[in-house]
């Protein structure tokens, strides 16, 4: 339902404000005898599911804990290397917790320049005459809508599939950013944007965006 | 409306079928500087869109749109690719992408000994069913300009 997350580009494809919205995480724990019916395999510095789809688990989960001391990264908060403690016939059973791997800051810097280029390249590989780049993605999960300012910024706005009124949302986004972040005499232009005000007339934008989408259908 | 051109690509980026119809606008870059940039886009878009999901993906990448175009992807379990560029007005075509996977690729190229897979389709036969196929769509009408 409603808006997952906002982010901001700058013309050079920069992220220069990101915020997640009521992102509700599906974690699911189980208690697993030996050996381990999935296969984990280490990529990007998280253990991660590689075979072995079951009760909700799917590939691509990380491994968030285990008996629920927390991971970072491959190893345990207590400096254990993950897998190797799976290998470990005498810690059984075990009770791991999966769920989706949240984001890194640096992750969402790499995914917002990547979305730059592909706007960019969208533009470039058109049939047709002046097209612009890529305004809306739609996926199965969620939709991306993206608008360009004039001056190059970009506002993403990753939402529901079935959240409605998305353009209006956006431009009132683009009105906050005048507003809140370009009149504060502490922003330079370009830089993450740190600004209480900003943030909070943007959660409001985003709870006002929700319930006209919601009214609308 | 109007289709504009359509790409097959197979699992490991060579470009297997490009055919146009409409198209207004070249890339201005060799065909195959063009394909290996399309290839190139739907790979990174497929990895964009898996990690920036908020939640667990089944199809993935169905579409974007532009303000002149709008793409359609389709990728087979195989990881064949199908792109086809149509105007905005087209809605949802997943099917019939599945179909020209289902009743004309396979019938015309997987079904043909003289065929080979990874190499790029030289068959009349499957040129003259797809541009049959794709002139009887609805949507295909030619714009008028």
């Amino acid at each position: 339902m409603g808006i997952f997350s906002v982010y901001i580009v700058n013309k050079a494809g920069g992220l220069i404000y990101q915020y997640d919205h009521n992102s509700q995480r599906t974690e699911i724990e189980k208690t697993f005898s030996y050996p381990l019916e999935l296969v984990l395999k280490t990529f990007d510095e998280k253990v991660m599911v590689a075979f072995g789809e079951r009760d909700g688990i799917k590939v691509g989960h990380t491994v968030l804990s285990i008996n629920g001391i927390p991971a970072e990264g491959k190893y345990l908060q207590d400096r254990r290397d993950i897998l190797e403690v799976l290998n470990d016939e005498t810690n059984y059973p075990i009770n791991i917790k999966f769920g989706r791997a949240k984001l890194t800051a640096n992750e969402k810097l790499m995914l917002a320049s990547m979305f730059h280029s592909l706007f960019a390249i969208g533009c470039q590989l058109s049939p047709e005459q002046r097209s612009s780049g890529i305004e809306l993605l739609e996926t199965d999960t969620f939709k991306l809508h993206c608008f360009q300012t004039m001056t190059g910024i970009k506002f993403m706005v990753i939402t529901d599939p079935k959240q409605t009124a998305v353009d209006i949302f956006l431009k009132k986004l683009y009105e906050v950013y005048s507003d809140f972040a370009l009149k504060n005499p502490f922003y330079s232009l370009d830089m993450p944007i740190r600004c209480e005000l900003f943030d909070n007339n943007l959660q409001l934008a985003i709870e006002q965006a929700e319930r006209l989408g919601v009214s609308n259908i | 409306m109007t289709i504009y051109n359509f790409y097959v690509f197979d699992r490991n980026g060579t470009c297997l079928y490009y055919v146009d119809w409409n198209r207004r606008k070249q890339s201005g870059m060799s065909a195959d500087e063009e394909y290996k940039l399309m290839y190139g886009m739907i790979f990174s878009i497929k990895s964009f869109v898996n990690r920036i999901s908020p939640t667990d993906v089944k199809d993935g990448f169905m579409s974007f749109k532009t303000s002149q175009y709008k793409l359609h992807f389709f990728e087979s379990l195989s990881g064949l690719k199908f792109i086809m560029n149509t105007d905005l007005n087209v809605g949802n075509i997943r099917d019939n992408l599945k179909q020209i996977y289902s009743t004309i690729y396979v019938e015309y190229v997987v079904k043909n000994p003289n065929c080979e897979l990874d190499k790029q389709i030289t068959s009349d036969l499957f040129r003259t069913k797809l541009d049959d196929y794709i002139k009887g769509l609805p949507f295909f009408a030619a714009k008028v300009s």
